[in-house]
């Protein structure tokens, strides 16, 4: 017999209770520490902060081990907690040219001041499993050289100087916000970028990956990709000048793409701009190529109909945390829902056959 | 717990959120946007409907969350336990004793009062999204009050089911101007979407607070010869007798047998205890 379901909150208290049990695992094994994620789990740790929009590898530390190594759950508990935090005031614009750079290469050009530096790269590893890992963890000491003092030109500006690249218009116009204020379409450059930094690497990537492919093809060469700590300055006005209030990890990603030019204008380089928290190159580089496709407008290009140009199609897709919400809510009950058209579909079904009857028989 | 302010919001973001609602209020079936926030639940699970209800709710107030017409559906249990928490408010599962009801995908059967207020949740507020994906179109579309797409959509239901083949989250007309989604609630519950209480719709994802106010013409659309009806399963409550409210179909074996029950289950308890009884009511008892 049909018993009506009581006790949700109940059941609701055990999932709770069981989930924390599985998240510890076999209580045998030693707990991770939130030092052993930070540490070991960069890489989760600045994916985290990135789409978590939040800078604090601790905290992102916690969330990974909460979110049971879930990177897009972490992220979610980041930017449930961002959001109640009070906001007392905006940093200047980070410099990137003074960056202390951990790596910095450009496809562009053999060499160039401040030259190539790989620094901690996957690049030309041969990805073969390394069972010593599974052992023990004992690494050599990697050499070091003399760290560079003076401020790393970016190599845009090289082709800037001649000429070569379109220059971007100064502006002094505060940046939107769109975790503040609601995004409306057309959203102007800032917006997209913000958008775009904290958006699903997955998505920017798969979204960068379709232009490389075709789908409004804009060659682009990585004019430079550096990665490494800037100090963050703001403004005190109590004070009346600007102090440095901490430093964060930042990867930037500047192509070079391809020129564009009129009867009045000598053909130009264009750009594409990826920033973002932490070592994420992959995630820099696929920003500066969908950021590209974005500026089709702008740049005189004709729409393709390409998805990576359209803005309202990748800004309004780009964010995982509302994507998995909205797409793991289907698992909610929606038995009225179900239930109207259970009926709907009976209505319809008993109205055909009836309709197909009297022509049967009278066949 | 003393960590988050009255209701979880600060009380800047319940300002920027009243404004939307006062707007919203103003311009019946308007989606007004505001800066939806991010909170302690996942979108699509009512964050529009809990930022609505964080900025409705004062420490007097006696809440109620439905999810499917039942207070006692998991995420309905989820979000009260929110409130209880961070707003300290009383709660309820009475309609009566509410002074703001949640809900998701049902209006209450009993007729509310001007002194409550419904918020409900949305997940897509855009009545015309399916029609187009744009929303620089569809925005467009309202602000010309370009309809004719929505019936000649419902015009080619007809021509080809023979009937309007939307069953819930059934388009209405607010005030003579907009046209407005009104959550995906049964079509049964559109006649009383005109009603004395306020009613609230939030959507948290997709950035947009709208309202119906009081004793506001809320027209389902239709056509002369094909007109709206409210349907319902074809049954009485088992539970408790009612022929007026709408049904649940539960599978009750393996053979198929199924039985129909109050989707309001405050309404369904109630009427047992007045001493109603459905066709089911005492192999329920025993």
């Amino acid at each position: 017999m049909y018993v009506a379901v009581k006790g949700g909150e109940k059941a609701i208290e055990n999932a709770h209770a069981w989930l924390a049990e599985e998240r510890r695992g076999d209580p045998g094994v030693a707990e991770l520490s939130l030092a052993q994620i930070r540490e070991q789990l960069s890489l989760a740790v600045n994916r985290v902060m990135a789409e978590g929009s939040l800078y604090d590898p601790d905290l992102a530390a916690l969330a990974i081990k909460q979110a049971r190594g879930d990177l897009i759950e972490a992220i979610f508990l980041i930017r449930a907690y961002r959001t109640t935090l009070p906001r007392f005031g905006n940093s200047t614009p980070v410099d990137t040219g003074g960056m202390a750079c951990d790596r910095r290469i450009s496809a562009t050009f053999k060499d160039a001041p401040g030259g190539q530096v790989l620094g901690p790269t996957f690049d030309y590893t041969h990805r073969l499993l390394d069972f010593k890992l599974a052992a023990d963890g004992a690494v050599p000491e990697a050499p070091t050289a003399a760290p560079r003092h003076e401020p790393t030109p970016h190599i845009t500006k090289f082709l800037k100087d001649e000429g070569l690249i379109q220059d971007e218009p100064a502006s002094d116009k505060p940046p939107g916000d769109l975790t503040r204020e609601p995004m409306e379409f057309p959203a102007d450059r800032p917006l997209r970028l913000q958008a775009l930094t904290r958006g699903d690497e997955g998505f920017v990537l798969g979204m960068a990956y379709s232009t490389q492919r075709g789908y409004a093809r804009n060659h682009a060469f990585v004019g430079e990709l550096r990665i490494g700590t800037v100090a963050v300055e703001m403004e005190i006005p109590e004070l009346g000048f600007t102090i440095e209030i901490g430093e964060i990890a930042l990867t930037e990603c500047e192509t070079v793409n391809q020129f564009k030019g009129s009867k009045t204008e000598p053909p130009q380089f264009t750009r594409g701009y990826g920033l973002v928290f932490g070592q994420s190159e992959r995630k820099a580089i696929a920003m500066a190529l969908v950021d590209r496709a974005l500026r089709w407008e702008e740049l005189g290009e004709d729409d393709l109909g390409a998805p990576a140009q359209d803005q309202e199609f990748v800004l309004s897709h780009a964010d995982n945390i509302q994507a998995t919400g909205f797409l793991e809510h289907i698992k909610l009950p929606h038995y009225v829902d179900f239930q109207s058209e259970l009926e709907l579909v009976r209505k319809l079904r008993r109205e055909a056959k009836e309709r197909l009857e009297p022509r049967e028989a009278a066949e | 717990m003393n960590e988050y302010n009255f209701a979880y919001l600060d009380e800047q973001t319940k300002r920027m959120i009243r404004r939307a609602i006062l707007k919203g209020l103003a311009v019946p079936g308007y989606q007004v946007p505001f800066a939806s926030r991010e909170m302690p639940m996942p979108y699509g699970w009512g964050t529009g409907g809990v930022q609505v209800s964080a900025a409705t709710l004062t420490p007097d107030d006696v809440f109620k969350v439905i999810d499917q017409g039942a207070d006692d559906t998991t995420n309905a249990v989820s979000i009260r336990k929110f409130f209880e928490k961070t707003a300290g408010v009383a709660t309820t599962e009475e309609t009566e004793k509410a002074t703001i009801i949640q809900t998701r995908h049902r209006i209450p059967e009993a007729p509310l009062r001007a002194d409550q207020i419904l918020v409900y949740q949305v997940p897509i507020p855009e009545p015309l999204r399916f029609l187009e994906p744009r929303e620089t179109e569809t925005r467009k579309m309202h602000s010309l009050q370009e309809y004719g797409l929505m019936h000649v959509k419902l015009y080619e239901d007809i021509s080809q089911h023979g009937a309007i083949s939307t069953a819930y989250a059934y388009p209405v007309r607010v005030a003579d101007r907009y046209v407005m989604d009104p959550s995906p609630i049964p079509k049964f519950d559109n006649p009383k979407l005109e009603m004395d209480a306020i009613q609230l719709f939030g959507a948290g994802r997709e950035q947009r607070i709208y309202a119906v106010p009081p004793h506001t013409r809320v027209v389902s659309l239709d056509f002369e010869d094909y007109p709206f009806e409210a349907s319902k399963a074809d049954h009485a409550c088992d539970l408790c007798g009612a022929e007026d409210s709408y049904l649940d179909e539960v599978i009750t074996d393996d053979a198929g047998d199924r039985m129909f029950v109050c989707s309001d289950t405050d309404y369904c308890r109630s009427r047992r205890e007045a001493g109603h009884q459905g066709r089911l009511a005492q192999e329920d008892a025993a």
